[in-house]
């Protein structure tokens, strides 16, 4: 047997050769992109600020005083108050939602994998059935025996939780999968049952905190939405809420809705800011599994 | 005495016979590996171990406890993942510890046990770190602390190995067998890696599809191996037809040149056509002194870094392929030379009636 050849000068075939760099090597050229893109960026964003600078305009027609429409509603009692009921429903529906959406995502990820399309479809419905159908069937139902909740105030909250309940299925079953298809479900039940745990303490120490951006989006959502709903709190009879606080107030003010609805647009934006911040504390903690 | 033991145990998905009639009896601190090519049952009889699966058929008995229906959390069987499946949301610490939370161990007594076991798996000063600062091999430690934290009656490891570099891999293999063997923890291993098995095990369960074919010792596995699949899995092997001469005198021919076995040819007739296999390493070149002898000219010399492999040629299309270590003072044979190959009759195996697979050897290696 022959041993393997060299070249002559003593390095070993096939090194590479050391490619020698130029004295001063000039800086590559900064790219800003493709300029077709930054044109459909800018289109797009226009399509969202300008209204959003019409409206504020509106806002500040007001005279001696531009900003008197922002005084009114600051000042106004019913501002704050409708925002807070409609905040309390908001995070007693996701509470809800939550104890529902993410028990059954779970389980179906674990162990009913086939019934996924059918759980999908079903939390695709409110996407279907439009909200004046939908409290007008539950209207009908919870205003007649055995189960009369139409009659008093707590009754109307609570039918009023369980609609939004509903109408925050699509956001936040998405939300819920998509944080359960990025951690491997199975292993870390079967770790943590091997680990002698029951079903409650795996969903609440291992499931839970692992969903926590997923849950977070999916809450946000679910409370954007709470916020600004108008149909269903209205036939409730529930003024008390924002978005039939909202509509009045349009048919009274000319300037003051502009004014609400910019006040609660950042609100919007503060809790997607929320969302980015407590969400920035789970990046990296991405599960680094070894082969399957 | 036995301490785990699985009897007729059955496993069906539907129509799909995943583990037929697996029959296990282990010794309390054995080290036991479940080898087989993917698909042979050997994790899914692990998982009827370890409750995440329920057999069709059959018992599973720990400790003279019958455990067979029991849910997993309620066993006592600590699991090492071939995923880890570390929490990602705990740190190295919280992991470990998270059985004793959940045995509700005192907190200053879990601190010690996290702290002993941060001390066994060589991570002392990474117990506040998260799983995704670790490196693999590292996770797999902590997988493994936090399987030992329990102190469980069987320790199951699912290929804990397969996802890391086989550098990493040999090195933790040994850390695993060296903490088995200090903490006297029943454990059952599984891989499709030989070499891993024939290393670690007290005892090897050598499956496919579904069935045992051979329990034993790594030596007599290897060694000894009871039928063709045995033989030709682990380790690499000649396979050639022979015909049997004599049965009772263990007399065979292979390409027209008669050799013998140790023993008597069993389930063949005198005329019948057999498969015989012999492991490369056990033949020599040269005349062996009365030892079984096959000559022919040499195919091809193969250099494969510590071994060199040379291809005899038999009759018939068959050949014969030995491997020596490679020694560079010895010249190896030139091509089309006419050699003898010896290989002692203790070294001549009749697996199986019928004649040879196409292949004249296999070669899983490692």
């Amino acid at each position: 047997m022959t041993a393997p050849s060299t070249s002559i000068d003593g390095r070993a075939p096939g090194a590479l050769e050391a490619v020698p760099r130029a004295a001063t090597a000039r800086r590559p050229r900064r790219s800003f992109g493709n300029p077709i893109a930054w044109l459909i960026f800018i289109l797009g964003a226009l399509y969202f600020i300008v209204p959003l600078v019409g409206t504020f305009f509106h806002s500040i027609r007001t005279r001696p005083d531009i900003f008197l429409a922002y005084r009114q509603v600051l000042d106004d009692p019913k501002f704050f108050g409708g925002l807070a009921y409609s905040f309390t429903v908001g995070v007693i529906t996701i509470v809800v939602s939550l104890l529902i959406i993410v028990p059954t995502a779970y389980w179906v990820r674990l162990r009913v994998p086939r019934l996924r399309p059918v759980v999908e479809f079903v939390t695709l419905m409110p996407f279907v059935i439009p909200p004046v159908v939908l409290v007008f069937g539950l209207i009908r139902v919870y205003s007649s025996r055995p189960l009369v909740l139409t009659a008093t105030d707590l009754g109307s909250d609570m039918i009023l939780v369980g609609a939004y309940v509903i109408l925050s299925f699509p956001y936040m079953y998405r939300a819920v999968d998509t944080g359960l298809a990025a951690i491997d479900v199975r292993s870390l039940t079967e770790a943590a049952q091997s680990l002698g745990s029951g079903w409650a303490r795996i969903l609440w120490r291992v499931i839970f905190p692992n969903l926590r951006t997923s849950l977070l989006s999916g809450a946000f959502l679910t409370l954007a939405i709470v916020i600004g709903e108008y149909t269903i709190a209205n036939f409730l009879a529930r003024t008390d809420a924002f978005g039939p606080y909202l509509s009045l107030l349009g048919r009274n003010q000319p300037y003051t809705p502009a004014a609400v609805s910019l006040i609660s647009f950042g609100l919007t934006w503060l809790a997607m800011i929320a969302i980015a911040f407590l969400g920035r504390g789970a990046r990296g903690r991405v599960q680094v599994a070894g082969a399957r | 005495m036995t301490f785990l033991e699985l009897t007729g145990v059955r496993k069906l998905f539907g129509d799909f016979v995943a583990v037929e009639d697996f029959n296990l009896a282990t010794e309390r601190g054995e080290f036991v590996s479940f080898l087989g090519p993917s698909g042979c049952g050997k994790t899914t009889t692990l998982r009827m171990i370890a409750g995440f699966e329920h057999p069709s058929e059959g018992s599973i008995v720990v400790d003279g406890r019958e455990i067979t229906r029991q849910p997993p959390n309620r066993r006592n069987v600590g699991m090492v993942f071939q995923s880890y499946a570390l929490f990602p949301n705990m740190t190295v610490a919280d992991n470990i510890g998270f059985g004793l939370k959940v045995r509700r161990t005192p907190r200053s007594r879990a601190r010690e046990k996290v702290a002993e076991l941060l001390e066994l798996i060589h991570l002392p000063d990474k117990g506040d770190r998260y799983p995704w600062q670790l490196s693999g091999g590292q996770q797999q430690r902590v997988a493994l602390a936090r399987a030992l934290a329990i102190e469980p009656q069987v320790l199951l490891l699912d290929e804990p190995l397969s996802a890391l570099d086989a550098k990493i891999r040999v090195a933790l293999r040994k850390e695993i067998r060296t903490i088995q063997r200090q903490l006297g923890i029943t454990t059952v291993y599984v891989t499709h890696d030989q070499e891993e098995a024939l290393s670690l095990s007290d005892r090897v369960v050598v499956m496919n599809e579904g069935r045992i074919e051979q329990i034993g010792a790594p030596a007599d596995i290897y060694n000894f191996p009871a039928t063709s699949f045995v033989a030709s899995f682990v380790g690499t092997l000649n396979l050639i037809a022979g015909r049997v001469v004599d049965a009772g005198a263990g007399r065979l021919s292979i390409a027209g040149q008669e050799v013998r076995t140790s023993k008597p040819v069993e389930d063949a007739r005198d005329g019948a056509t057999v498969t015989v296999a012999i492991r490369p390493e056990s033949v020599e070149l040269g005349d062996g002194g009365g030892a079984n002898q096959l000559r022919g000219p040499v195919e091809d010399v193969s250099f494969l870094g510590s071994i060199v492999r040379t291809r005899i040629g038999l009759d018939g299309g068959a050949s014969l392929s030995l491997d020596t270590f490679n020694d560079p003072h010895l010249v190896p044979p030139n091509v089309g030379d006419v050699v003898a190959a010896s290989f002692p009759p203790e070294a001549t195996l009749v697996i199986g009636a019928g004649p040879a697979p196409e292949i004249d050897i296999v070669d899983v290696g490692v």
